[in-house]
């Protein structure tokens, strides 16, 4: 599977990447390139093969509904980029 | 012999016989890095205070009676581990300002154990990488060879055990980086089996892949290490609820009527005639001590890769994007909206494989995809779980080599990625099934060491240490060190 450059630029978008546009042909060259290696797959008979998404088949462990976690905000806030009261600073979102 | 070349298990003994005490051995082997890691590159963070501070209260419990076997013994920590107030980058850009707010779960076991931690190891940017040359921090070096890479991701775990600047450290391993460095630097190195370390507070990449180990000179360090290390965590959704043995009390057992089990496929033309001299002569000291071999068949191991460049890339674009330079980490310069912060911070951020990776997910997990490439390749694991399966039916060990060649050159496969994963052709599978392997150093090839992988049946570790110990009683492969390091 071999991806032109607005593909590539889609994928981009899609995962919220900035790319630098004079790389856009070495990106495309680099993942087509992978695409043709994991395309290997598309050969395998895998009609009665139940997908496998944990090694030991083990199901997500349940707990009792309760708090565990202590409010460490000023904590956790002290790395962030940028706060306000409490509040996590981004640019605004609604005008 | 001076303090910086011994052993864990050397350390342990020399503190408890007061031979010299904690905080000694951590400022020699903290003198050495300050002098010698320019050359090597393998710390991001050497934490001194905290070092001294560790080795001061270390030799104060022991002085008060209350030492177990770790009690002042220094090591250090691959920098996908938080540790607490110390800076955590994972190799990235992204996270070059990341001071950890919490420890791993294992950074706290080695606290507990009184292990003294002396920082923070280089590693490909989150050990996305078989070379370390995709680390923000710059390329470690092999001791062994400056011009060489060390391999990767936990290149500078490696370099640093291997350079003696440290006796033993944590490590990863989600397709190799584990194995590969440790082969590439003669030195040990343990993957256990998936969900038997924690890996709450190790920075995830691949969650369904991802497993903590590690580095170390010998097997029977290996075993002390995991001794701290293993263990169910409540905080870690995967991790397995299963007693942990004492992994140093079967180091001595004997291994005759061992059946070892010899993948063709992993001995085939990708393995130059060097390495595949190096990894029968060592097969034949087994022999020698009563094990019996027998060839078997992996036969879609030739799936391995392909399956792992689907499964680790989808899950490593729903990992980071967590790192969205809101909440912590890289933020771009002035974003003009939302989508600006996102867009640059993570183009600004990230490097060029990690990119390609997300990349590669978003592609293989967007709407009309998710079947013909994550369910396949879910898929197609299965059907290499199974092969391991069937396989440990007829043998109690599995034995191949860990990688194709010798460490190679700096920017010997940098710029083609495809070349690079072909890397890891070995170790990939087990990572697949989720078992446990084993890199033990079995040779050279051109003066450059050359690893034997041990893959043992699920929660099989004791089982891999001991052989590995027991290859080590009979061989000096482990004891050799680079030139000019002693």
């Amino acid at each position: 599977m071999a991806l032109d450059q607005d593909q590539v630029r889609d994928i981009a978008d899609l995962s919220r990447l900035q790319l630098d546009e004079t790389q856009i042909a070495e990106y495309q060259t680099n993942l087509s390139n992978i695409l043709h290696l994991v395309d290997q797959l598309s050969a395998v008979d895998t009609s009665d093969v139940e997908p496998m998404a944990h090694p030991l088949d083990a199901v997500q462990r349940l707990r009792a509904d309760v708090v565990t976690e202590t409010n460490q905000r000023e904590h956790f806030q002290k790395i962030a980029p940028a706060v306000e009261n409490g509040h996590y600073l981004v640019p605004r979102v609604v005008e | 012999m001076t303090m910086h070349n011994k052993t864990i298990a050397e350390i342990s003994r020399d503190l408890t016989a007061g031979e010299y005490s904690s905080a000694e051995i951590t400022q020699e082997l903290l003198a050495r890095i300050k002098a010698q890691d320019s050359t090597y590159n393998s710390f991001i963070t050497v934490s001194d205070e905290q070092a001294i501070a560790q080795a001061n209260a270390a030799d104060a419990c022991r002085a008060a009676g209350n030492a177990t076997a770790w009690t002042g013994v220094p090591m250090a920590h691959k920098d996908i581990f938080c540790t607490n107030g110390v800076l955590t980058t994972c190799g990235s850009k992204m996270l070059s300002n990341f001071v950890a707010p919490y420890d791993a779960t294992i950074v706290d076991n080695f606290n507990q154990a009184g292990a003294v931690s002396l920082g923070k190891l280089n590693m490909d940017e989150f050990a996305m990488g078989s070379s370390n040359e995709s680390s923000f921090y710059g390329p470690v070096k092999n001791p062994w060879d400056t011009e060489r890479v060390p391999g990767g991701s936990s290149g500078g775990s490696a370099a640093a055990v291997a350079a003696r600047l440290v006796p033993g450290a944590t490590a990863s391993d989600t397709g190799g980086s584990i194995r590969q460095p440790a082969a590439f630097c003669g030195l040990t190195g343990l993957k256990p089996t998936y969900g038997r370390v924690s890996r709450y507070g190790m920075i995830a990449y691949a969650s369904s892949l991802d497993q903590a180990g590690t580095i170390t000179r010998n097997a029977e360090d290996s075993a002390m290490m995991l001794n701290v290390m293993a263990g169910f965590d409540a905080k870690d959704s995967t991790s397995v609820q299963r007693n942990v043995p004492d992994y140093t009390a079967s180091l001595n057992d004997s291994i005759e009527g061992m059946t070892i089990g010899l993948p063709k496929e992993y001995f085939s033309d990708a393995l130059s005639a060097d390495m595949q001299q190096q990894v029968r002569n060592a097969i034949a000291e087994y022999e020698k001590m009563g094990a019996k071999v027998k060839e078997i068949s992996l036969p879609n191991t030739h799936l391995a890769i392909p399956a792992y460049y689907v499964i680790a890339p989808s899950e490593c674009s729903a990992n980071l994007s967590r790192m969205d330079g809101v909440r912590f980490g890289y933020r771009c310069e002035d974003p003009k909206d939302i989508e600006d912060l996102y867009k640059r911070s993570r183009g600004e951020g990230f490097g060029n494989e990690v990119k390609r990776r997300i990349m590669i997910g978003a592609y293989a997990l967007s709407a009309g995809f998710y079947d013909a490439y994550y369910k396949k390749a879910q898929q197609v694991r299965r059907l290499i779980k199974n092969d391991f399966v069937s396989a440990f039916n007829d043998v109690d060990i599995i034995m191949s080599p860990v990688t194709p060649t010798p460490a190679f050159k700096f920017g010997e496969n940098a710029n083609d990625p495809v070349a690079m994963y072909l890397e890891d052709i070995f170790t990939i599978a087990l990572n697949l099934a989720g078992l446990p392997g084993m890199s033990v150093p079995c040779g050279q090839v051109n003066g450059l060491p050359v690893g034997l992988q041990l893959i043992g049946n699920y929660f099989d570790e004791a089982r891999l240490l001991n052989a590995g110990h027991q290859f080590q009683q009979v061989t000096d492969w482990h004891l050799k060190a680079p030139n000019g390091i002693a």
